[in-house]
């Protein structure tokens, strides 16, 4: 450490597996359901397929959240406590808005039954019964902002601490909402090949995934610009966690890169998607497991 | 010392004056049925290490002995202190904690409620001192509780008690600014310019209760300097802005590609 670095004696809080796989689900969780939700409101009727693949993803990845939330408290019995005030004498309700953790909690309860509604409808209408019809918008409206929410608090959270490289930077918010997206967006396009009718959304989530992927990449660049002047670069990216960041970055250039999205401007200024992304497994693989790794890299060489 | 709830309290602990003893550890572990340390032998005489769930004080052992026997060693060649919760004014774990277990008391005190804290560490992340760690068999976090409950007793904390060279002084907070200041005066006037005082002012978290006279740097402590003694919370506001950009700018991305897509799935 030289004396212009930033002076770091915090103890760490050994934040490990089971909160990397909830990053990991949440990031999934809002990216799926704020991409279902754009695919419902702003996409053709024949969207509405795709959409409803993008709520089952939401509610699936969803489940595991708060069970590797509760197993990593050290009373798992008390996780209520994050939104109820047990101090005698002042029982209530727990929110501190200047606490990432405080607001997470309550937004991911809230979600919850937000992507739970989704989930149910997208199930009832896929068996042709009706299901509150006049809600469904209305409730992919409201959701959408807290599925972003639950996507990028995370790395907010982080930041909002005294650990070496997480309190070193402001972007990782941006990061791992980038990096949630475009991975729900690989998510999707590859289940679509499983619902044939949802096959004309192919095309909008091979290119909202390369849009991810290239927010990822920038907030890549300025998380590596804002470590520089800390001296904690060293510490995010030295051995063995470049090994982590080079997961992240073939996941994230095997989307950019590879000819599983083509996308070509015709002269009338539309993008065709010759989308054979939506076939293949691989690419999709690589595309999680580097979302897996970029936040294993940064959870784990910070403590 | 008549201790009375409402007045703020806290530790001057004076570096100058201290030998290393540990009875303050021994007094603290003693007290608060903390679990004692096994043998170690380490580099140095440091065996306690650091602050954590069962080491409420911790005595550091600094060794600057010159390699020249020549020359003295200025008050530094060995520098000790005796570390603690700082108990400060704008408290980093208090500030994170969602489960509101982390309170201050009567005695202007930072104290983790064991039966509210659920484990989620964030505390441990956010404390720039180290000061806390998850106990390992009550699974809740847990530090120095300034001897809350001697105090509600109207007894003066276990490890002042017992230190024999008065490096550790309890009081109320504006008599030991006072003597820390005094004393300050003294060791400059007998030519010890190093020594310095830390968090007696709002400069560090708005003024430590237990604060420091220090024989050298901050850091050489494992303190933060002020310059780097800052709250989590500073990330907060640009952590959420660039969270909210790059939301705006994927939805703007998304809006874009559902509106200018001509899809041709080839897939089949």
């Amino acid at each position: 450490m030289t004396l212009d670095d930033a002076q770091h004696f915090v103890r760490d809080p050994d934040w490990t597996w089971y909160i990397l796989g909830y990053f990991f689900f949440a990031g999934l969780t809002g990216g799926s359901y704020l991409l279902a939700s754009m695919l419902r409101l702003f996409g053709k009727p024949e969207d509405e397929p795709a959409a409803r693949i993008g709520y089952y993803v939401s509610f699936v990845a969803l489940l595991p959240c708060p069970v590797l939330l509760t197993l990593d408290l050290g009373q798992p019995l008390r996780f209520w406590h994050m939104l109820v005030n047990t101090t005698p004498g002042n029982l209530g309700l727990n929110f501190k808005y200047w606490s990432p953790m405080s607001v997470g909690a309550w937004a991911l309860t809230i979600f919850g039954a937000f992507a739970t509604w989704s989930f149910v409808e997208a199930w009832t209408l896929d068996r042709e019964r009706r299901f509150f019809p006049r809600l469904g918008k209305l409730v992919s409206f409201a959701g959408a902002p807290l599925g972003l929410f639950v996507a990028g608090y995370t790395g907010v959270l982080l930041s909002v601490s005294n650990q070496p490289v997480w309190s070193d930077t402001w972007t990782l918010g941006g990061l791992f909402l980038a990096s949630g997206l475009s991975g729900s967006a690989a998510l999707m396009g590859w289940l679509v090949r499983f619902r044939r009718e949802a096959s004309p959304s192919v095309g909008a989530l091979a290119l909202g995934e390369r849009w991810f992927q290239i927010l990822e990449l920038a907030l890549i660049v300025a998380f590596v610009v804002t470590l520089f002047p800390t001296g904690a670069l060293e510490r995010a990216f030295g051995p063995p966690w470049f090994a982590l960041w080079a997961a992240a970055l073939i996941g994230l250039f095997s989307g950019l890169l590879s000819g599983s999205t083509r996308a070509s401007i015709s002269p009338d200024g539309t993008v065709a998607v010759r989308a054979v992304h939506a076939a293949s497994t691989l690419p999709t693989t690589l595309v999680l497991a580097g979302i897996i790794a970029l936040r294993a890299a940064i959870i784990f060489s910070a403590q | 010392m008549e201790i009375t709830p409402g007045t703020a309290y806290g530790f001057f602990t004076d570096t100058s004056v201290c030998i290393g003893c540990k009875a303050c550890e021994v007094a603290c572990k003693s007290w608060n049925l903390l679990e004692g340390n096994p043998p170690a032998f380490g580099d140095g005489y440091d065996n306690t290490g650091r602050l954590d769930a069962q080491n409420w004080r911790a005595v550091q052992f600094h060794d600057n002995v010159p390699d020249n026997p020549a020359v003295t060693g200025q008050g530094k060649a060995w520098l000790m202190m005796s570390d603690v919760c700082k108990h400060c004014q704008h408290a980093s774990c208090m500030e994170v904690c969602p489960t509101n277990a982390i309170i201050r008391t009567e005695f202007d005190s930072v104290f983790i409620q064991p039966d509210v804290c659920n484990g989620c560490r964030n505390c441990i992340s956010a404390c720039p001192y180290g000061v806390i760690e998850q106990d390992e068999h009550s699974r809740v976090a847990q530090k120095c509780t300034l001897c809350y409950d001697r105090l509600q007793g109207g007894m003066e904390p276990a490890c002042a008690k017992a230190c024999p060279t008065q490096s550790i002084q309890f009081g109320p907070l504006d008599e030991l600014r006072e003597r820390a200041s005094r004393r300050l005066d003294t060791l400059h006037a007998q030519g010890v310019p190093q020594a310095q005082l830390y968090g007696h002012d709002d400069s560090v978290y708005g003024g430590l209760n237990a604060f420091f006279l220090l024989m050298d740097e901050p850091e050489k402590y494992r303190l933060p300097d002020a310059a780097n003694a800052v709250l989590p919370s500073r990330h907060n506001k640009r952590g959420y802005l660039t969270t909210l950009a790059t939301a705006a700018l994927a939805v703007l991305g998304g809006l874009i590609a559902l509106r200018r897509r001509r899809a041709r799935d080839d897939d089949s």
